[in-house]
């Protein structure tokens, strides 16, 4: 049975270290955590959260442990399987240091939650496993200044960095990758595998980042996107600066968020607005008809075979004024800036004009459109 | 002088490799159109460019021996 216990003792081999001590070991027991996902990335960071002594650790998950969870998320027991994983969590992690407050939360986080949820906690692991989930918890962290420390993994590779503090500009998730990948851009965990050892190296650098936040020392991955690859052993980090794209697509304050459909980010986009290549190359005989390439000026390829105006995404509203056709056609790369675009542009016009975003983006009407 | 590519992530999957030798660029936008000739599948495919380690969303002049990045985004945990 655990007795009172001496916390000098517990922490002592951290309490020794040069710039840590007794402050440090401090001001974890009065921190709160939250860490979003309990799987391969939560299952590493939670354990030595729980063990420095953070004083609350929050979990949040709403799956049930599965067998082809558990070659990486190594909180659970093969005897586990179906059972919700923050409880097992919490009785594995309340067992290794019974002093630490643990808040397991068996439900999704959403955008009606998020901001509920988060509020109590002074700092935030995303953990979790998609590419919605991942755009939600970073602009709730934005939405209420909230420092995020971010990862994911693919196959044989992770990415960490740490979001959303007064350092280095205070980047987010968006000033790196402004908005979610359509469905095809990017496979998911599911198809394209994981080392089950890598989200436990990523995860426990997320704890680091965070033991390292909340006690003040070192050098915090604060404007800096680490890449970890775990077949050539080797770390590559980038600089991240803010970026205008992405400030313009973060939702403006906590009514936008809660009003945000981040289940359906690649398709967010009232129906009839998309319009497939065919369509695109009728409207394109209309009159009263202007084209809106909403790409960056360097971006390429460059499209010569109908005429176009180029107006970058984050520099549209600026630019409405320039708009005077009565029918406009927009298009991207990919067909998702372009719909972003339509969004806006069907917000400020309504009724006035008829606005429409080429589907699958120049990319695919090449495709249909070669000679 | 060749310019350096590191492709990080499942974007090996399309150039087969985890670093290239390109030929030489003046910048990003052209290093770009080199790529996405050689590996259609490049062009359909999600990623940010670092030069020098540095992110850059506009076209970014390249000078010798500069070391470009793509790196895509991951979703898995």
């Amino acid at each position: 049975m655990y007795r009172f216990e001496d916390m000098d003792e517990r922490y002592h081999r951290q309490v020794i270290l040069k710039n840590f001590g007794s402050a440090g070991q401090q001001k974890l027991l009065q921190a709160k955590v939250l860490v979003v996902g309990a799987g391969g990335l939560g299952c590493a960071a939670l354990p030595y959260l729980v063990a420095a002594g953070v004083g609350t650790v929050g979990i949040v998950d709403d799956d049930v442990v599965s067998l082809n969870n558990l070659h990486r998320q190594t909180l659970y027991a093969t005897a586990d399987i179906g059972l919700p994983k923050v409880f097992r969590a919490k009785q594995k992690l309340q067992a290794l240091n019974p002093g630490v407050q643990i808040q397991a939360y068996h439900e999704r986080l959403t955008v009606h939650n998020a901001l509920s949820i988060i509020e109590g906690y002074d700092i935030v692991i995303d953990g979790t496993d998609n590419f919605a989930s991942r755009y939600m918890i970073n602009d709730a962290c934005v939405v209420l200044n909230k420092p995020l420390v971010y990862a994911a993994v693919s196959q044989f590779e992770g990415q960490v960095a740490l979001f959303n503090v007064p350092v280095n500009g205070g980047c987010n998730y968006r000033d790196i990758f402004p908005q979610p990948p359509a469905e095809d851009e990017v496979q998911n965990c599911a198809e394209a595998g994981v080392l089950g050892v890598l989200p436990g190296i990523i995860g426990t650098m997320q704890a680091a980042e965070v033991i390292k936040w909340l006690t003040g020392i070192g050098s915090t991955l604060a404007g800096r996107l680490l890449t970890y690859n775990a077949l050539q052993q080797s770390l590559f980090e980038i600089h991240v600066s803010p970026n205008d794209t992405g400030r313009m697509l973060m939702p403006a304050d906590a009514t936008a968020f809660m009003a945000t459909k981040y289940e359906q980010l690649c398709g967010t986009v009232p129906d009839g607005i998309e319009i497939d290549s065919r369509r695109f190359n009728r409207r394109l005989q209309e009159s009263n008809t202007i084209v809106i390439d909403v790409r960056e000026f360097h971006e390429v390829p460059l499209v010569q075979q109908f005429k176009n105006i180029k107006v970058p995404l984050p520099q549209l509203r600026d630019k409405l004024d320039t708009i005077n056709a009565g029918t406009i056609l927009l298009f991207c790369q990919s067909g998702k800036r372009s719909a972003q675009a339509a969004k806006v542009l069907t917000e400020v016009f309504g009724a006035n004009k008829k606005v429409y975003s080429l589907k699958g983006g120049i990319v695919q009407w090449l495709k249909e459109n070669q000679q | 002088m060749e310019t350096t590519v590191l492709i990080f992530g499942q974007l090996t999957d399309i150039t087969g490799a985890a670093m290239l030798e390109c030929m030489a660029v003046p910048d990003t936008d052209a290093l770009q159109q080199q790529l996405h000739q050689k590996y259609p599948g490049l062009a359909a495919a999600k990623y940010v460019i670092a030069v020098d380690k540095i992110i850059c969303h506009q076209n970014t002049v390249l000078r010798a021996g500069s070391t470009v990045a793509l790196l895509p985004p991951f979703s898995g945990g």
